[in-house]
């Protein structure tokens, strides 16, 4: 693909009936609400515009854009004016090249004439609107009272606003608030004093912006550039795909000046994004540059030793007759594998295929088991699917917004911008989280309802809500008798009715008022079109899967399931997390949940693969360390997961990996558990391979290649060596080829290929005869396994319980600017705003010990201790304690407890009764670890050739 | 922190208090049908073994359900 701009509109597409207009003698049809400029555009004739973009709303503040309209008096602002029926339009006279010439003198006469030099050349609509206009002198000279002089504003890392450059078009204080939502700019003074100011004055990098790229991207000059285009020059190709972070799938245009990236701008063709995007996917992609990533395959023999970089050929030779001799010694079943969330489906399928056909066995996990495995295990008991209900645009016709466990502003903001222009418009809100989060209170949105309950109470709370929509006959009958199993509702209503659940009755447990509970459930019930947004707030706990069932029952009971605005939505952490569920990476599950003792999904890949396959199910990966440590599990392939700085109780995962005889880690980076690692082979960006991704819609999309693999292959070809080493004759020579079996052994993705993916840009699964362009949104007229199932969730409290010895609750989370672990975000500006974790308490607890904002606290909890420095905040109600776990240093899972879900295994990190105390300086666990780690990155070189 | 056998005969445990607002015979019954679906070969063995170890202390709910594991399964007592 060459460069090109994305073509511009003008102004928003319209949905109305169709209108008939005539536009230079040509004649169009448009829909009702459309504008003058957009009607023009589609028919190719470009109307000069500075203020009007088409990702916003209309302004009329530049006057360029005048037309003339038989029948009508003056010159209306095209970008303003409506199309009518009949309407004859004119866009080019005299007339109108002259009053247009005016305006655009007037802008240029304060403005720099310094194109040649100026970092937009070539990209800048005022330079190109200059031209359309043909202005090629400036009668009022460029002596007069001028903003040349204004002084450029560098705080933020990623972007540069430069007032002499501004024309104070306002995209970007609109871009802010329509797009973004965040409201953190504005247009300070009036008239000629007019100019953009970040919050109150401030600079870009102290205001509220979240630093979402949205103004940048709105802005038609070079007064919001990004610096790596300040730096770099403009581009010269672009190529669409995928955003490698967050569950939310933006696509983005990768603009390339020849083999390096300038710059990712949002794709506003992208289905779930919409040319919008989040810090993170826009401008956070340097890691792929980073002096640290590692480009050598390393083998050591033993993990005290150093690492010694070898040949590809060597470390493939050397896993593949390290797994057979473990297996020779130990057996079959003691290796195994584990996909990563942040790889293609096409890799996650080929790492699952390597265990299942290689290894012989199904001990192959996902990272998902930490995260969304009780959502794949509950929406699959309730509804037959393991996935969400709709697609994100179905939040534009919600009229109530449940959202439980989720801090979408910060995990999933591109979503939470939409969601929140649902709510400027009216949609009520409810927000059940132990922490105020964000959302609660922003600008010109308000919960109607905010349920602070104690952390680990869900069921309890989801139960209370039920007592009340059965209780006071809230339930939609109709539906419930045509769409659900009625003996299981029969049941479940029963249950749930019992006075012991209403929320008079739980108060004491969840520490909400009965009568918060009791309004939130009725506005849920009665609010019109209700959908549930939930996070990992709901996942992981030990009643995880419990209370995605209970999530489920709500919606069916009150019948918010088939149609848009409802739905269950499950906001899926990694990018991929979807697609290696979908991709058979669960240990009791081949590709499309089918589970591996069904004897004809299992004959379908014998077939395919040309061996018997185990139809045992396999060890997830908490119990994959609890085989290692018992000495029956010796061998692991990690692909892309760094499980001894994510999953809980460090020291127990470290104990499993030092027990095993080989560790394989792929990565980018020398992550935390390559410290353990006996090979490391290098892995490859998302920008160095091709392949798809999920989203957490079910929305397949293409990832795409722009450069080559800095460490020579993409993690697909590196999994296909380690294959044919171990004899098994792969012969992928391109990623379309992975997807054409997983098209052919999986009834959901039939229909899926990378042309069709080419052709429409993204596909929803199902994809199939049924549904050959996929699947939107799911259970429309009946659900995936029939009948609707009730699931009753009885309330069984975790055993993580506070007392004396641990009086606080921790609850874990993530930010905006960092993503997990951090390997990636922690290697870019991103740590501008957020460079160390650090451990919230209430303003109360903080007194009781002592302890003053900023201080170093000990957190110790029964599994371990760590420390960090303390934030004061009243965001954590008191008793509750909060962090993030973004760095290796702090170590926030050397914490929590290996609780977990008692369906899935997902671990209780939302849960873990802890004490805060006053504290000097590193626990000894943090200094033995630190110093573990120092000497387990040593690299010696490779010997020269003779 | 537990050991690996405390923890196995923990799951049970905690996936039979999880079915038990069904009454005790169908939670043994879903609780069985659980382990057959997601437990490795490896963990059902373990589990038979804390069985017939008369040093090994199980919950009721944990014994009940392995029994049955055992019949179901076909396994060897
Ligand atoms: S910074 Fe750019 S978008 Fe904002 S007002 Fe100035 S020229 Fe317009
Ligand atoms: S980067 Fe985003 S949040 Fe910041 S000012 Fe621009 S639009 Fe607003
Ligand atoms: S919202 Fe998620 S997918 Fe979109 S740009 Fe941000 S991290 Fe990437
Ligand atoms: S583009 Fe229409 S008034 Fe500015």
């Amino acid at each position: 693909m060459t460069f090109t701009r994305e073509k511009d509109f003008g102004t928003p597409e319209a949905m109305g009936e169709a209108v008939s207009l005539t536009i230079d003698g040509q004649e169009i049809a448009v829909p009702a609400g459309t504008s003058i400029m957009r009607a023009a555009a589609m028919v190719e004739t470009d109307i000069p515009k500075l203020c009007a973009t088409d990702s916003l709303e209309s302004f009329g503040s530049c006057r360029l854009c005048l037309v003339e309209i038989e029948g009508r008096a003056g010159y209306p602002a095209s970008c303003t004016t409506p199309v009518a029926p009949g309407m004859v339009v004119h866009t080019e006279s005299e007339r109108l090249r002259k009053l247009r010439r005016g305006v655009m003198e007037l802008y240029i006469s304060d403005h720099p004439l310094d194109c040649l030099t100026c970092s937009a050349n070539g990209d800048c609509e005022l330079q190109d609107q200059a031209g359309a206009v043909g202005l090629r002198d400036v009668r009022f000279g460029y002596e007069g009272e001028n903003h040349l002089e204004g002084c450029k504003d560098e705080s933020n890392p990623y972007f540069t606003f430069d007032p002499a450059k501004c024309i104070v078009c306002s995209r970007c204080v609109r871009a802010c608030d329509e797009t973004q939502g965040t409201l953190a700019l504005t247009v300070d003074g009036r008239g000629f004093a007019s100019k953009i100011a970040a919050s109150q004055d401030e600079s870009f990098l102290s205001s509220e912006c979240v630093s979402c790229g949205a103004c940048v991207q709105a802005c038609p000059t070079s007064a919001l550039i990004e610096n790596t285009v300040i730096e770099k020059g403009t581009p010269d190709r672009s190529v669409v795909t995928t955003c490698a972070y967050c569950g939310v799938g933006c696509a983005f245009r990768a603009e390339m000046r020849g083999e390096e990236l300038v710059r990712m701008v949002p794709w506003k063709d992208g289905k779930a994004n919409h040319g919008h995007s989040c810090v993170k996917g826009r401008f956070a992609w340097g890691y792929a540059q980073h002096r640290d990533r590692v480009l050598n395959p390393m083998v050591r023999g033993a993990v005290d030793e150093p690492w010694r970089e070898v040949s590809w050929e060597e470390a493939i030779a050397h896993v593949a007759s390290e797994y057979r001799r473990i297996q020779k010694d130990y057996g079959t079943r003691a290796i195994g594998g584990i996909t990563s969330s942040r790889c293609t489906n096409e890799e996650t399928f080929l790492v699952q295929k390597l265990v299942r056909q290689g290894f012989g066995n199904n001990n192959v996990d996902t990272c998902a088991r930490v995260c969304h495995s009780p959502t794949g295990y509950g929406l699959k008991t309730t509804f037959g699917t393991s996935a969400g209900t709709q697609d994100f645009d179905s939040v534009q016709y919600a009229d109530v917004i449940l959202v439980i466990g989720a801090n979408p502003t910060d995990g999933h903001p591109v979503f939470a911008s939409l969601m929140k222009r649902r709510l400027r418009q009216g949609a009520k809100l409810i927000v059940v989280d132990p922490r105020r989060i964000d959302l609660v209170r922003s600008p010109h949105i308000e919960a109607s309802h905010h349920l602070p309950l104690r952390p680990g109470t869900n069921v309890a709370m989801l139960t209370a809500m039920a007592h009340v929509i059965v209780t006071e006959g809230l339930v939609d009958e109709a539906y419930v008798r045509e769409r659900c199993d009625t003996e299981a509702y029969a049941e479940w209503a029963e249950f749930v009715s019992d006075p012991a659940h209403s929320p008079e009755a739980i108060e004491e447990l969840t520490g909400v008022p009965a009568a918060d509970v009791r309004a939130a459930a009725r506005l849920y019930a009665t609010g019109g079109n209700a959908a549930i947004y939930y996070g990992l707030g709901v996942t992981e706990h030990s009643q995880g899967s419990s209370t995605v069932m209970a999530i489920a029952n709500l919606a069916m009971a009150t019948g918010n399931v088939g149609k848009e605005g409802t739905g269950v939505n499950p906001l899926r952490g990694q990018n991929n997390v979807q697609g290696a569920c979908d991709m058979g990476s669960f240990p009791h599950e081949f590709s499309g949940y089918r589970h591996v003792s069904d004897n004809a999904a299992r004959a379908q890949f014998e077939q395919d693969w040309g061996v018997a396959l185990d139809p045992e199910p396999g060890l997830r990966i908490p119990n994959m360390l609890d085989a290692a440590t018992d000495g029956t599990f010796k061998g692991i392939f990690i692909q892309g997961e760094d499980i001894l700085q994510s999953d809980p109780n460090t020291k127990h995962v470290a104990a499993g990996l030092a027990a095993m005889e080989c560790v394989v880690v792929q990565d980018l980076f020398l992550n935390e558990t390559a410290n353990y690692a006996h090979v490391f082979l290098p892995g490859s960006t998302f920008l160095e391979k091709d392949g798809t991704f999920t989203n957490a819609e079910r929305r397949i999309q293409r990832v795409r290649k722009v450069m080559e693999p800095r460490n020579g292959y993409g993690d697909w070809e590196v999994v296909q060596l380690v294959a044919n080493a171990m004899g098994l004759g792969w012969t992928y020579t391109h990623p379309s080829q992975i997807m054409d079996e997983i098209a052919r052994l999986t009834p959901t993705f039939a229909g899926v290929n990378y042309q069709m993916l080419d052709e429409r840009g993204s596909l929803q699964w199902p994809v199939n005869a049924a549904a050959p362009g996929g699947t939107p949104m799911m259970h429309i007229d009946h659900f995936v396994r029939g009948k609707g199932n009730f699931v009753v969730t009885d309330y069984v409290p975790t055993d993580e319980r506070t007392g004396p010895r641990f009086p606080l609750l921790l609850t874990t989370g993530r930010i905006l600017s960092q993503y997990n672990v951090g390997a990636q975000t922690r290697r870019t500006a991103n740590v501008n705003w957020h460079e160390e974790d650090r451990l919230e308490i209430h303003p109360h607890d903080a007194e009781n010990r002592g302890i003053r904002d900023g201080n170093w606290v000990s957190l110790r909890s029964r599994a371990g201790e760590t420390t960090l420095r303390a934030l004061i905040t009243d965001r954590v109600a008191p008793g509750v304690v909060y962090t993030t776990f973004h760095h290796p240093d702090t170590q926030a899972n050397v914490i929590t407890t290996d609780f977990s879900d008692w369906a899935t295994n997902c671990p209780e990190y939302k849960v873990t009764a802890v004490q805060v105390t006053p504290s000097n300086g590193p626990s000894d666990w943090q200094q033995s670890y630190r110093a573990q780690a120092e000497q387990s990155r040593r690299i010696e070189p490779a010997e020269p050739a003779e | 922190m537990m050991s690996n056998d405390e923890r196995l005969a923990y799951m049970a445990e905690q996936i039979y208090r999880n079915f038990a607002a069904q009454g005790r015979d169908m939670a043994i019954a879903s609780t069985v049908d659980h382990i057959v679906s997601f437990w490795d070969p490896r963990m059902k063995a373990q589990a038979f073994a804390m069985l017939d170890d008369p040093a090994v202390r199980l919950s009721d709910g944990a014994r009940a359900v392995f029994e049955k594991l055992r019949i179901e399964t076909g396994a060897v007592g």
